[in-house]
């Protein structure tokens, strides 16, 4: 049996359905995007075109949750599935779009820049617990106006794992785009087989800012999925109730599942969040709060019951540095997404709220997650009878370890850890220079970064991704990208 | 009676009850206590103990935002009280305020705002996402004499500089003094913008903008 949280009762869920497409009606979506607010319209949508305001009915809700797509996968570059968003599986991510990294070496944040970005691509392709990349950094060496598509042009010359993206601007959604259909050999073999799912995110209360929206409506029509990411921050920008969130959080997801469907009917669309409860002594957004991760649980579960694909930011942290804080907060969130059977959990490494990528932290966040697989795969007899043939042979001997069936079954019963995780003896730890887990998580960043084999990415696909991304930086006035790392002299 | 009314207003702020602020002021005035003694002796002792209470871990943001609600209200009373008697407080200063360019967080901005019309200051908000230019306009038009920039993104807090240079530049530098605050800013990256203040949070804001706007009417 796989062990599943539940939030909230089933009438409960009933109702934060109805309220959430009650809002819909009245006081309606702000949708700040022409196109989205024609197709409003045009579907029979109330649509104010002075406040912007587009008051819809519970018929297009239906309609559009009966188009939705209500599971599909992500794929390796070489074509394998990866990711199966529906269902209770679940997958990681690294958390996304960091303005800093933890600088290990003075334990203080930094700009990121394009080598910091491909170590984390190639410590991640290493990672067996992260299923997805993610366009985790955002990188100080460039324009900002082409941080978004650099991101992913570097990932792409380096992994095979899907990839979490997000644009910032609508015009680089395009470059992106571009990029991926290099990759994936086609319009159409890209929308056959994603690689990319493009996270767009609502703005609390209730607004569609023109940006997101297009993005949304782009993706539907190019058959990329997108992940919806609301993100209610329960006592400022959205109720405090923990239940009066997740109304808002379904209304919110609801109005980008319509308009999503509007664009192209069975658009992949994901039902996905950050939210976070609202730290009423420092006014900040924690993400390590267990309130936040009860909401990121309960909207979860509003998702299951439309029967949609889901996702959360869950397993981040609050803390600065790699410290007790870190590792509790991070533990949580994790395990209780998984619990909850959340499709893709994204937030691994990152920490300070969700600004800082650590690949320390990433090293450990992983044990964490492979902890959490574990412990979704649940307890299984295994034999039958479970244990009496065992206790027959063996009596009451204690050698299990030279059992046959211990040999058979370990590997798949217990969850072995990296040596990450301390568990030598006192004596040991001491002879092995009586490191800490950020210690011991440096070194192992160190060689699984140099254990990373290179992507089987043929030359011209290189130069190709290279071109188009040059094209984008000139328009900025940035003549000549950093060079690529392990290809291009620096 | 006097102050039995005005204990009463400490309560109400304290308490977090803006009805009971604006009922207590209104008796008050109608008892005939005035304007100056209302505020000094109700709505600073008793928005003083709210701060208080927060930065002792006590209370938290939504009882300073609810008790500055009622402060804010019984201002709006007695302001026309005190202009009627040709009366004007001593501490206040006239500020516009806002989140500076490509940044949308309002949150700690709105909050300052809010403490700062608590406090009998004159707040003009511009809003999120400000231009720069939009900041040294108001300036000029309501004669202010602080200004409070706001930014919560390490890639936007820039734009902090630029309003500072701006003024600057219109030659309102030496009318105004300039607070700065949000998440990545520090006292450091105030100094070496050039700006005069710095407030960690809310209630330090208030005591800066009360000090910075002494400081700039000694001067003047």
């Amino acid at each position: 049996m796989r062990p599943t949280l539940r939030m909230l009762s089933e009438s409960l869920v009933e109702q934060i359905i109805a309220e959430g497409m009650a809002l819909l009606r009245d006081p309606g979506v702000r949708v700040h995007n022409e196109e989205a607010r024609r197709l409003l319209a045009e579907a029979g949508a109330d649509v104010d075109a002075v406040r912007l305001i587009a008051r819809i009915p519970e018929t297009i809700v239906r309609q559009a949750l009966e188009t939705t797509a209500h599971e599909f996968d992500l794929f390796t570059l070489d074509g394998r599935p990866a990711v199966h968003y529906g269902g209770d599986e679940v997958h990681f991510d690294p958390g996304s779009a960091a303005l800093s990294i933890l600088d290990p070496e003075t334990n203080r944040q930094r700009v990121p820049l394009t080598a910091d970005f491909v170590r984390l691509v190639k410590l991640v392709e290493q990672l067996p617990q992260i299923d997805a990349q993610s366009t985790a950094m955002v990188c100080g060496d460039v324009v900002p106006e082409i941080g978004d598509l650099y991101r992913l042009y570097l990932a792409l010359n380096y992994i095979r794992k899907p990839i979490v993206t997000g644009a910032f601007r609508t015009d680089t959604w395009w470059t992106m785009k571009e990029m991926l259909v290099a990759v994936a050999g086609g319009e159409a073999a890209l929308a056959a087989r994603p690689i990319a799912v493009f996270d767009v995110c609502p703005s609390p209360p209730l607004l569609w800012s023109d940006l997101t929206c297009q993005n949304l409506i782009d993706c539907a029509r190019a058959g990329i999925p997108a992940e919806l990411v609301s993100m209610p921050l329960a006592g400022a920008t959205a109720p405090v109730t923990l239940a009066a969130a997740v109304v808002q959080h379904t209304a919110e997801c609801l109005s980008g599942i319509v308009i999503g469907q509007l664009a192209r009917p069975g658009a992949r669309v994901v039902w996905g969040g950050s939210p976070a409860a609202f730290d009423m002594r420092e006014g900040t957004t924690p993400m390590g709060d267990v309130a936040t991760w009860m909401i990121d649980c309960a909207y979860a579960q509003v998702g299951k019951r439309l029967g949609l694909p889901t996702h959360a930011y869950l397993g981040m942290s609050d803390a600065k540095i790699i410290d007790a804080q870190c590792g509790m907060e991070s533990a949580g969130g994790t395990l209780l997404g998984a619990l909850a059977g959340i499709n893709m959990i994204s937030g691994a490494g990152m920490m300070d709220f969700e600004s800082c990528q650590s690949l320390e932290k990433l090293v450990i966040d992983a044990e964490i997650i492979g902890m959490a697989k574990r412990l979704v795969r649940g307890i299984e007899p295994r034999d039958e009878p479970i244990a009496l043939s065992l206790f027959r042979k063996l009596g009451h001997r204690a050698d299990y370890l030279a059992e046959p069936h211990t040999l058979k079954w370990f590997r798949k019963e217990l969850y072995l850890p990296s040596p990450v995780i301390d568990r030598a003896t006192t004596d040991g730890w001491l002879r092995k220079g009586a490191t800490t887990a950020a210690e011991r998580a440096a070194e192992r960043v160190g060689s699984l970064v140099a254990s990373y084999q290179p992507s089987p990415v043929p030359p011209e696909l290189r130069a190709e991704l290279r071109a188009i991304t040059t094209r984008a930086a000139r328009k900025f006035g940035m003549t000549a990208l950093p060079p690529l790392p392990d290809f291009e002299r620096v | 009676m006097c102050s039995e009314l005005l204990a009463q207003i400490v309560a109400s702020l304290v308490a977090g009850d803006p009805d009971a602020t604006v009922d207590g002021t209104r008796q008050a005035l109608a008892a005939g206590i005035e304007p100056l003694a209302i505020i000094d002796g109700g709505l600073v002792p008793g928005m003083r103990i709210v701060g208080e209470k927060y930065s002792t871990g006590e209370y938290f943001l939504p009882n300073l935002i609810v008790s500055a609600s009622g402060m804010k209200q019984a201002m709006a009373i007695l302001v026309p009280e005190l202009k009627a008697r040709r009366q004007h407080l001593t501490s206040s200063g006239t500020v516009v305020i806002g989140t500076v360019r490509g940044d949308i967080h309002e949150i700690g901005k709105s909050l300052v705002a809010t403490m700062l019309a608590a406090n009998g200051f004159e707040v003009h908000d511009l809003g999120v996402d400000v231009p720069t230019d939009a900041f040294v306009a108001r300036v000029k038009e309501a004669g202010a004499n602080l200004v409070g920039l706001s930014a919560l993104l390490t890639t936007t807090m820039h734009g902090q500089k630029d309003v500072i240079d701006a003024l600057t530049k219109a030659g309102l530098r030496a009318q105004v003094k300039v607070m700065v605050g949000g998440a990545p800013v520090t006292r450091k990256w105030a100094d070496d913008i050039g700006a005069d203040g710095w407030a960690q949070d809310a209630v330090a804001a208030v005591d800066l903008a009360t000090r910075l706007v002494a400081h700039v009417q000694q001067v003047v």
